[in-house]
């Protein structure tokens, strides 16, 4: 069992909707090791994305420790976790959220604007992305000149191009096809086997959950079941 | 660490971009600038074009001298005797025949009916002398002759001779007791005196049965003899006369006008100002919000609340800025140099004097405009960098 990338101790998610308090996520603790890639999956409204949101530093917990990399996530003001969240997660949607108005290399770049890194190197970066989720040639066109599967593809290359520590999909698959989603979770799986990519997922899709390397399944705000795929 | 600047720079540069798919929204904000500044711009130069015109009067080595009391020249009245002290008074100059250069005038209304319109208006009617072009160099007859001495005859301002039917060489005019004949036109380069008619003070002194001048004009030895003509004339215990700089005089005719249009023009400025802005907010607050999902990916891979609040300020400002340009352009292209003339309050006599497009009011054109983008960008930009970035996930 290698080190522990994220680790979360008694977190809890609560949203108060006029004087009634949801609780979205009861206590709960979880641990995801370096290379995992961990399908997140249950009902509707059981909390994955809630839970997935808090793990990639894009909300921040009622209670509770968040750790991700040695570093503890819960406590950083909005702006050190924008920070944080620049060079430690890249994230996957399900409708891919490309900005309509910029081509495909450079809605891949974005991440690369905020670091240091000069123009040249920047492209270099974004090529290697695009290599990777094989979208070499499709550089150039804008996300309206794009099927679905090529769309996410690119955001794949935007999640990845800054090289971050996690990789955080919410239904990666979920507007697309059998074929086309089984494309995007080869890729998937190729960055987790090959390029050593953590990834937490959530998904709906039980065939998707078993390009994961483990699943966990919620109900209710809570971790129900565990399991490591064989 | 990129610097913010990098940040806002892209922001902005993607927001611009979408501009294009954004066209009817964005364009409310041009146009609705556009018309805001287009009308400011154009009510400012109509009271620009008037004080220049008056300010562009008179030259500081000249002093019109008046009844002590009086605001102007219609009010003033000085006798012989007092005209008189006014010609002996140190530092006036002297003219080419060796006398002192300073004319008694008469100063009076007369009306004339404009051009396609049957209703008089007033007409100022300048009685003077031949000397005239000594004492005010900058007029020139350009057409025809000076009037006679003596004679019944007039010389009609460029200005007035356009503005006025009836004015052109050879038509009769009744100035005062019948009519007099207009055998010339003068020019002073757009003065308040090239709306005006200049005939013989003494023939108008007998057409209108008077005996004393309203003002006398002098030129002095210098500009800087000024305050000494006029203590001399202060303390003279024979006269109470008071004596002004011409360019002091003449910018004082123009204020209450002036006053006028400018609070006009900002009044209206202001109105429709508003209704600009809340066309500004509101077409920002739409683009916001068809952006959200765009803003909030953004802020989710790091971009920070700084660079998406500048980046939709910009935005705002970047279509002001431009419906600023448009509307100091078209008042620009419509009224710089268009001449009217209108009803000077302090005289009750029409001046005509052209609308004067200026850089300094195009300048507070698009300042105005500015500050509505800037407004109309802040409340916008602050909704988005403020709404929870998975809030405005989920509404994908
Ligand atoms: N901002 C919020 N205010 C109030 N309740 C919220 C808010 N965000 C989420 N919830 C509630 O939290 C619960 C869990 O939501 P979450 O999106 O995490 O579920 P999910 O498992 O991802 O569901 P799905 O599979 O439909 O995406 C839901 O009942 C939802 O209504
Ligand atoms: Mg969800």
């Amino acid at each position: 069992m290698s080190e522990a990338i994220v680790s979360l101790r008694g977190v809890t998610k609560n949203y108060t909707r006029g004087k009634q308090k949801i609780e979205v996520l009861q206590p709960l603790d979880l641990s995801i090791s370096q290379g995992d890639f961990l399908a997140l999956m249950g009902p509707s409204g059981s909390g994955k994305t809630t839970l997935l949101n808090l793990i990639g530093g894009l909300d921040q917990p009622s209670s509770g420790e968040v750790n991700v990399g040695g570093q503890r996530i819960d406590q950083l003001s909005s702006r050190a976790l924008a920070q944080w969240r620049s060079h430690h997660v890249g994230f996957v949607f399900q409708f891919y959220n490309l900005l309509g108005v910029l081509s495909a290399e450079k809605n891949v770049e974005l991440p690369l604007l905020l670091t240091s890194l000069s123009k040249a190197q920047r492209a270099k970066h974004v090529a290697t992305a695009l290599e990777i989720v094989g979208l070499a040639d499709r550089a150039k066109h804008k996300p309206s000149e794009l099927s679905g599967g090529q769309a996410q593809r690119v955001a794949i290359a935007r999640a990845l191009v800054a090289d971050p520590t996690l990789l955080v999909c919410d239904e990666p698959t979920g507007d697309l096809d059998r074929k086309t989603a089984d494309e995007i979770l080869g890729l998937l799986q190729t960055l987790n086997r090959e390029h050593g990519k953590t990834i937490v997922m959530v998904t709906h899709d039980p065939k998707a959950a078993e390009y994961a390397t483990h699943q966990l399944h919620m109900d209710k705000g809570s971790l129900i079941e565990q399991s490591a795929n064989t | 660490m990129a610097s913010s600047l990098q940040q806002v720079i892209s922001v902005t540069a993607m927001n611009i971009r979408s501009i294009p798919s954004r066209l009817g929204t964005s364009f409310v904000i041009v146009i609705g600038i556009a018309g805001v500044v287009g009308v400011m711009v154009a009510l400012l130069s109509m009271a620009k074009g008037f004080e220049l015109t008056l300010a562009s009067t008179g030259r500081a080595d000249r002093a019109i001298i008046m009844r002590g009391g009086s605001n102007d020249e219609l009010s003033s009245v000085l006798v012989r005797e007092q005209a008189q002290v006014v010609l002996d008074a140190p530092s006036v100059a002297k003219g080419a025949d060796g006398k002192p250069l300073a004319i008694g005038e008469l100063f009076m209304i007369t009306d004339v009916a404009k051009r396609g319109a049957t209703t008089p208006n007033n007409v100022v009617v300048r009685g003077t002398t031949t000397r005239v072009f000594e004492l005010r160099p900058e007029a020139k007859i350009v057409e025809g002759r000076m009037f006679t001495p003596g004679l019944r005859e007039v010389v009609a301002g460029r200005s007035a001779q356009r503005q006025f039917a009836g004015l052109n060489i050879g038509d009769k005019v009744d100035v005062r007791d019948g009519p007099w004949t207009v055998v010339g036109v003068f020019d002073s380069k757009g003065d308040v005196h090239e709306s005006e008619i200049w005939v013989d003070v003494d023939a108008l002194m007998t057409a209108s049965r008077r005996g004393a001048y309203n003002t006398v004009t002098a030129q002095l030895t210098s500009a800087d003899a000024f305050q000494g003509f006029k203590d001399a004339l202060t303390s003279d215990p024979r006269v109470t006369i008071q004596a002004q700089r011409e360019p002091e005089y003449y910018a004082s005719r123009s204020e209450t006008l002036n006053k006028m249009i400018t609070v006009l023009g900002y009044s209206v400025a202001v109105i429709m100002g508003i209704g600009a802005l809340f066309g500004a907010l509101n077409t920002m607050y739409a683009a916001v919000a068809t952006r959200s999902v765009e803003i909030a990916t953004l802020r989710a891979i790091g971009f920070g609340n700084g660079p998406v609040v500048i980046s939709v300020i910009l935005e705002s400002l970047v279509l002001a800025t431009a419906g600023g340009i448009l509307g100091g352009a078209l008042a620009y292209v419509f009224f710089n140099g268009y001449t009217v003339s209108t009803l000077n309050m302090q005289t009750f006599s029409q001046v005509a004097f052209q609308f004067r497009v200026t850089p300094d009011l195009l300048w507070k054109g698009v300042i105005w405009a500015c500050s509505i983008g800037l407004i109309g960008g802040l409340f916008p930009s602050i909704r988005a960098a403020r709404l929870p970035i998975v809030d405005a996930l989920r509404s994908s």
